[in-house]
């Protein structure tokens, strides 16, 4: 074997689209050989085109894919020894079940060893015979369970048939690896569930790597090996299933696997960390006075009699899903969910625990907003795809403004800051959304959106150039919501760039 | 105010009406006029000299070679057209859609006047190319019937289905002869069926471009002009036969893929 048992290997893969939408930026991953590896991600966030690129329908903008040690990025999809199940499908509707599954056996060529007249072997490459083809496409017909299919027209049969047609007709070629691109995305509940286990069982038999894109996690964490999740093109978290769940490594893929509870808290001591009032202890360590991210899962906190627990709360509500209740307690101006298999009466008190190692810190990504701007002829400045009041007095210690907008030093230099680059810094609690989308200064969607026990942290993006606002607000938005964003005008903070810096704008 | 109310039924009186008095009734004419002779007897007589005068026969043979050729020059122009048009990333394909739809909202008599002009530069005497001229000027009539059923078939073709063929092994001749062709059929068999039934009988083309060849078109104009109802209905009757037969064939073709009638303009 050589350097590395890795089947494929993706290194600082990026595409970028029509030139400046980014699609997938700095990929790294690589693959062990027979593995089960699914891509799991909200729509649009990268997992298909990465996937397209290894099948070879996209050609990366830059990077490297390996398969087996060899560079593949530019090879055409005829030439790799990958196949696709996709996710409408797309069998040939003008062949039968058969002529779609012996489409790839019937171009393969294979190497075969011949004698000429002089008694010299050589090798050619030759058509598969129409026995090894029949033989085989029985063989991919046994293994989805459909046999007896081949002469049925593909238009007669259900979704859930068509699927494993489709299965059957990338399986056939013996891949080296299967891409799945949300195959059961187009499939009712129960059949999916069915045709999880079926591919798993599949994969097992099969001994080939699976490379699976969903967007479900419920179906990631049910069926793979390694989970990459992947959010707005870059790679938050690659582990296995269990890791991805019990170690999120940040609030995205907390909240975006299964359910969390996410607080903001500080740490106050040598594993000890403080949020909703009151102290906890922890297992992750991290300086103290630090602000991070709590997240708590919903069945990692225990009921217990008032007083026994590190908290207490009032019961808001207790709604029966079947195995357990989903409790909200009300604990100040707090909420907090918990999932318990007892209930507890609505409108009562209850204590609450949660041992050490239910509690996952993280670092905080987002506590400040950060932007290029540039100053405008009104003393005003202009970023994230925005203009804004501020106050530009700030650049200059002890400056004022004349009454024609010229800013004059404490020297008492005058300056016009027309144009000049600035560093841009908000707090993300000084950003107030508004429904009225022109009242702001900038205004963009609702991309995304974390309950934090008192408060939502959303973030905004706008349409032009995609500049993200960060900010926190109690108050219950949706995403997508077109919305304005107003910053006081004292809340903005502003530097002068370093000299250099100023030169490359 | 009285509620005007329909039943289904009701609903389809307007078109059988239409249907009776122009389809039918003018049906059942042609039909008593190709059996019957000049003083109203039924007769087979117009039937028989139909067949046995190598004039007429000659001239029905000529009229389908002239329209075999037509469509096929048609299809082997408006395919890689119509190709290139619902294909391509090609940002000006609209344009090029447009140049030709155009000449179809410009007069027909008009057009094929133009024309003859530039072939009489082209050639001197128009008259020494009649078989030539009448492909090119059909040709030129009926371009836009054959590129828009294939370019609305192209155009709906699944791109995924492409991307799945090159996925299983098949480089981009394999792809286009063994999934685009096969499935751009319904498009190819409506366009062929748009072009081939008229430049059958359009011999307006053909006079306006002083041929003095005869297809079957020319033929029934003459005998009509002559009055001779009975002999002109007869091979008006023989082109329905005939095309009755082409459609039964090609719906036959295209009925294998149900959805693909819809390319139909």
């Amino acid at each position: 074997m050589g350097k590395s048992e890795n089947i494929i290997e993706l290194i600082d893969v990026k595409k970028v689209y029509d030139g400046d939408t980014v699609a997938v930026e700095k990929f790294n991953l690589e693959v062990k050989k027979g593995e089960f590896v699914t891509f799991l991600g909200p729509s649009g966030c990268g997992k298909t085109t990465t996937l397209r690129m290894i099948a070879g329908f996209e050609l990366p903008t830059s990077g490297q894919i390996l398969l087996n040690g060899e560079d593949i990025s530019n090879l055409p999809p005829n030439k790799r020894p990958v196949n696709t199940v996709f996710q409408k499908y797309a069998l040939f509707p003008h062949l039968n079940v058969y002529e779609n599954i012996a489409f790839g056996l019937r171009l393969k060529r294979v190497e075969a060893t011949f004698r000429n007249d002089k008694g010299d072997s050589y090798t050619k490459k030759i058509k598969l015979t129409k026995a090894e083809i029949d033989k085989k496409v029985k063989k991919a017909l046994e293994i989805v369970d459909l046999e007896g299919f081949e002469k049925r027209s593909v238009s007669t049969l259900s979704g859930g048939q068509q699927q494993r047609i489709a299965i059957a007709r990338a399986i056939v070629n013996e891949p080296e690896i299967l891409l799945l691109d949300e195959p059961l995305g187009a499939l009712d509940l129960k059949m999916r569930k069915e045709m999880q286990i079926e591919l798993k069982n599949m994969h097992k038999r099969l001994g080939i790597t699976f490379i699976y894109v969903t967007h479900d996690q419920e179906e990631a964490l049910t069926m793979s090996d390694k989970i990459v999740v992947i959010n707005d093109g870059d790679i938050q978290q690659i582990g296995t299933p269990t890791e991805i769940y019990n170690e999120p490594v940040n609030t995205f893929v907390a909240d975006f696997i299964g359910e969390s509870n996410i607080f903001n808290g500080t740490v106050v001591g040598k594993l000890k960390v403080k949020f909703c009032g009151a102290t906890f202890d922890c297992l992750d360590d991290y300086e103290i006075n630090q602000l991070v991210d709590v997240v708590v899962r919903p069945e990692d906190i225990k009921i217990c009699p008032v007083g026994e627990g590190q908290l207490k709360g009032k019961v808001i509500s207790s709604v029966f899903k079947g195995v357990h209740y989903e409790i909200t307690v009300g604990i100040g101006k707090y909420e907090i969910t918990i999932q318990s298999t007892q209930t507890a009466p609505v409108g009562g008190m209850i204590g609450m625990r949660i041992e050490p190692d239910g509690i996952h810190l993280m670092q905080k990504v987002y506590t400040v907003n950060k932007y290029d701007g540039v100053i405008t002829k009104t003393n005003a400045v202009e970023f994230g795809d925005g203009e804004f009041e501020c106050d530009v007095t700030q650049l200059y210690k002890g400056s004022h403004l004349d009454e024609e907008g010229y800013l004059i030093t404490a020297e008492g230099e005058k300056i016009d800051l027309t144009g000049v680059a600035v560093d841009v810094e908000v707090d993300t609690h000084d950003i107030i959304m508004t429904d009225d989308k022109d009242a702001g200064g900038a205004q963009g969607n609702i991309i995304s959106m974390i309950y934090k026990g008192d408060h939502y942290r959303y973030i905004v993006r706008t349409e032009e150039n995609e500049e993200d606002y960060v900010l926190s607000c109690p108050d219950l938005w949706n995403t997508g919501d077109l919305v304005g964003i107003i910053i006081p005008k004292d809340k903005i903070k502003l530097s002068l760039k370093p000299a250099e810096g100023e030169n490359a704008r | 105010m009285k509620k005007l109310r329909f039943n289904r039924s009701q609903l389809c009186i307007p078109y059988a009406v239409f249907l009776i008095l122009f389809v039918i009734a003018p049906l059942i004419v042609i039909v008593y006029y190709a059996f019957t002779n000049g003083q109203g007897h039924i007769t087979f007589k117009n039937f028989a000299s139909f067949f046995s005068s190598t004039n007429t026969l000659g001239t029905l043979l000529y009229s389908f070679s002239l329209a075999i050729v037509t469509t096929l020059v048609c299809l082997v122009i408006a395919y890689p057209t119509a190709y290139i048009l619902a294909r391509s990333n090609f940002k000006k394909k609209y344009v090029l859609l447009m140049l030709f739809i155009l000449p179809m909202w410009i007069n027909f008599t008009l057009r094929i006047t133009a024309l003859k002009e530039v072939l009489s530069v082209l050639e001197g005497n128009i008259s020494k190319f009649p078989f030539l001229n009448s492909v090119i000027g059909m040709t030129y009539d009926f371009l836009p019937f054959m590129i828009l059923p294939l370019y609305t078939s192209l155009l709906k073709l699944d791109k995924s289905l492409l991307e799945a063929a090159s996925d299983l092994g098949a480089n981009k001749l394999t792809v286009f002869l063994r999934v685009t062709l096969p499935l751009s059929v319904p498009g190819i068999i409506s366009g062929m069926t748009m072009v081939l039934l008229p430049s059958m009988t359009n011999y307006v083309v053909l006079d306006m471009l002083y041929n003095s060849t005869y297809i079957m078109g020319s033929l029934i104009g003459s005998y009509f002009s002559a009055y001779d109802w009975n002999n002109g209905s007869l091979i008006s009757l023989v082109l329905l036969v005939i095309i009755f037969i082409v459609t039964l064939v090609t719906n036959r073709f295209s009925d294998e893929d149900s959805n693909g009638r819809g390319a139909l303009l």
